[in-house]
């Protein structure tokens, strides 16, 4: 079975140990990752002014795109791309006059009027999965390692398009229950990192970063797990900034979810590129006895 | 128009006697002004026609150098045409102006010190960013280049992938003329192309190999044969020559091997 | 901070354009100041959240305009989820910004972007820090 994929351009890049681990690991699960022909970048912010159509062109294309393939669902794994897409989507089921023009505008030849359903990678393995079936297919449990679920903004803001509780999500503290990890609750999980200020104020990052940071050290996490790249930069940039500020200020191993699932179905460090991270994960993980492959397969909880 | 020459001496077997030319007068319309043209000629030859001394937007007339950029409408339709002058026939009623020139940003850079990574571009043109895949581009070129996916293509990275696709790009700048964003395509494209071709691209060895044999003097002894020969060897030499035929595989072999 | 509220300084275009734009109604909020709690970049801001709302209900173009709240906004948009009366208060700062922007007066250039972090920046910061600060 395979589900139409939505990479956006990071993840060609910089990304790769967020695209890399996933599409190994869904196919370990029975699912291909199928890339949608011709994607174009999904333009990453979604435009919040009224009378704005020319910026919601480019994520309807792609959803245009999945249309003419005739698939039903589009899968994503970068949070910004999921709320542009999802939030354009649905745009074009519910404002007639603005789906007419820009249908008129677009010519791909079909009209579209949000029959795509968008979807995180993380409620593929909640709803189409189960966490059940996916504790299950897990190889190497992780030893309940302290991870702090990071969520940000894109995933959950705004209401219509949130994955899961606003105020108290947890689809993520669910994920890593059923890879054997043991999730660490804190309070800053969806502070935004300071998004696109990175551009403008590089120098507010490191002050985006530290309550974040802070609230999950304070709270015994050990790393903190992440589904969007731009808060990997901006929180591993921030801490390598307040590690220069103030001496004895001490970040913390940032992992992508993918790279996780990779781990625990069994599929090595080499598909995780962990080369790629900010805060040295591979010291953290080799101290855990997570990254050989050749250990003793163990049950659950053994 | 038409003229007809009257040999002088009629016995001469060698005078041509021109033909009666008629062409049928068409309207067109350059930057708004009506003018009246042979049918069948190019809108670059049109113009000339009407009175225009092209000294910009003119160039190889042979449609790959990209000065002839022109754009155009037909009454009744609010779309937009393009194409090069020195290629499209003239239509009854076009409506045309020329873009000869579009001040595009074009970055400096040192090539030699450029890697193949898709991170040099970015540096260069950060302003690609901008792009927000409305297609103007691709609706603005004469030369059928989907020049959204070329972007798309260097924003995520994929140098080899923009310059394959960018292939047939002759730099008139129509992209960059209709640009949302402010880009200017085909510089960014001619560096995605300039660093396919110098750092991806996998070396011809056969080509290496043939240099290296050339050095080493291989051909000396041929060169001097023929640089020796006398004028009638040498036409008898090429009149007798043998050429590969357009059909020929791969296994074929000339019947003189003696340069293999 | 003394703001001196009058017909004068008083532009009626300019909160019509903001309700345009945002498609929110400025008198819906009742300055509880729920926003400026949540928001993550209080500390660089000059003018509060808050406070930019009541600003743009008086029409207080200029005084928004000397600050660099809507500049420093990361459009989280922990105020919009947070409003006890639904007010997207993100949408306003849009608007705030695009008053500016399409005026053709950029925030950013794309050349001030540091060579080193052009490199190294994901490319969702570039595209997104471009689109929300620049024309």
């Amino acid at each position: 079975m395979s589900l139409a994929y939505y990479p956006g351009c990071t993840l060609k890049t910089r990304a790769r140990n967020l695209e890399e681990p996933a599409v190994a690991s869904m196919e370990a699960l029975g699912l291909k990752l199928d890339e949608v022909p011709r994607w174009n970048c999904c333009g990453a912010v979604y435009s919040l002014a009224d009378d704005d159509l020319i910026h919601r062109v480019a994520p309807v294309r792609n959803l245009i795109r999945v249309k003419k393939q005739g698939k039903t669902e589009l899968v994503t794994l970068c949070a910004f791309c999921l709320n542009t897409l999802k939030r354009a989507n649905l745009l074009m089921k519910e404002d007639v006059e603005k789906r007419d023009t820009l249908n008129d505008f677009i010519d791909e030849g079909i009209d579209y009027s949000g029959e795509v359903k968008v979807v995180h990678l993380l409620e593929v393995l909640r709803d189409d999965i189960g966490w059940e079936t996916l504790s299950q297919k897990v190889k190497f449990p992780l030893r309940e390692l302290k991870v702090a679920p990071y969520y940000g903004c894109t995933l959950l803001r705004p209401r219509e398009i949130a994955i899961d509780n606003v105020e108290d999500p947890t689809i993520l503290r669910e994920f890593l229950k059923a890879l054997g990890a043991s999730p660490v609750d804190f309070p800053e999980s969806t502070r935004c990192c300071g998004s696109y200020q990175v551009i403008s104020s590089p120098d507010d990052i490191a002050e985006y970063a530290r309550p974040i940071l802070n609230s999950a050290l304070s709270h015994g996490a050990e790393a903190m797990v992440l589904t969007c790249p731009l808060c990997d930069y901006n929180l591993g940039q921030g801490q390598k900034e307040l590690a220069k500020k103030q001496s004895g200020f001490r970040g913390m191993p940032l992992l992508y979810f993918t790279q996780l699932l990779a781990l625990a179905l069994g599929l090595g460090p080499q598909v995780c590129h962990f080369e790629l991270n900010h805060g040295s994960p591979e010291a953290l993980l080799k101290e855990k006895n997570l990254l050989s492959q050749s250990r003793s397969l163990q049950p659950i909880g053994g | 128009m038409s003229t007809k020459k009257k040999s002088k001496n009629p016995a001469k077997t060698a005078v041509k006697e021109e033909k009666k030319i008629t062409a049928r007068l068409i309207p067109i319309y350059i930057m708004g002004k009506r003018y009246e043209v042979p049918e069948g000629l190019t809108i670059m030859k049109a113009m000339e026609y009407a009175g225009y001394i092209l000294i910009r937007g003119c160039g190889c007339r042979g449609g790959t150098c990209g000065a002839c950029g022109t754009v155009y409408r037909k009454p009744g339709d609010y779309k937009l045409q393009v194409a090069l002058a020195c290629q499209k026939t003239v239509e009854p009623d076009m409506y045309i102006a020329q873009i000869p020139f579009f001040p595009a940003n074009r970055a400096l850079y040192n090539f030699a010190g450029l890697t193949a990574a898709p991170e040099e571009v970015f540096k260069l043109y950060p302003e690609m960013f901008r792009c927000v895949a409305c297609n103007s581009c691709t609706k603005a070129c004469p030369q059928g280049i989907e020049v959204m996916d070329t972007i798309s293509a260097l924003k995520q990275g994929n140098i080899a992938g923009a310059a394959q696709l960018s292939f047939d790009c002759i730099q008139c700048g129509l992209c960059t003329s209709r640009c949302f964003g402010e880009l200017a395509q085909y510089h960014m494209l001619q560096l995605a192309r300039r660093i396919y071709g110098a750092r991806i691209v996998p070396r011809a060895e056969h080509l290496a190999e043939m240099v290296k044999a050339v050095n080493e003097g291989r051909y000396d002894r041929f060169l001097d044969e023929l640089k020796q020969a006398k004028e009638d060897e040498l036409k008898k030499l090429y009149q007798e020559r043998e050429v590969e035929p357009m059909t020929a595989g791969e296994d074929w072999k000339p019947k003189d091997t003696r340069y293999l | 901070m003394y703001v001196t509220i009058s017909q004068k300084k008083s532009r009626r275009e300019f909160v019509k354009k903001v309700k345009e734009l945002s498609g929110q109604n400025l008198q819906l909020c009742y300055q509880c100041g729920m926003c400026s709690g949540n928001c993550p970049a209080a500390a660089n801001m000059d003018i509060s959240p808050r406070r930019i709302i009541e600003l743009a209900r008086l029409g207080l173009d200029e005084e928004i305009a000397n600050s660099k709240t809507v500049w420093v906004c990361a459009s989280c948009l922990a105020c919009a989820v947070n409003c006890p009366r639904g007010f997207d208060l993100s949408k306003v700062m849009e608007a705030i910004r695009l008053l500016t922007l399409r005026k053709n007066i950029d925030h950013i250039r794309p050349e001030d972007i540091s060579p080193k972090q052009r490199c190294e920046l994901p490319q969702i910061a570039m595209v997104s820090g471009l689109r929300k600060f620049t024309g």
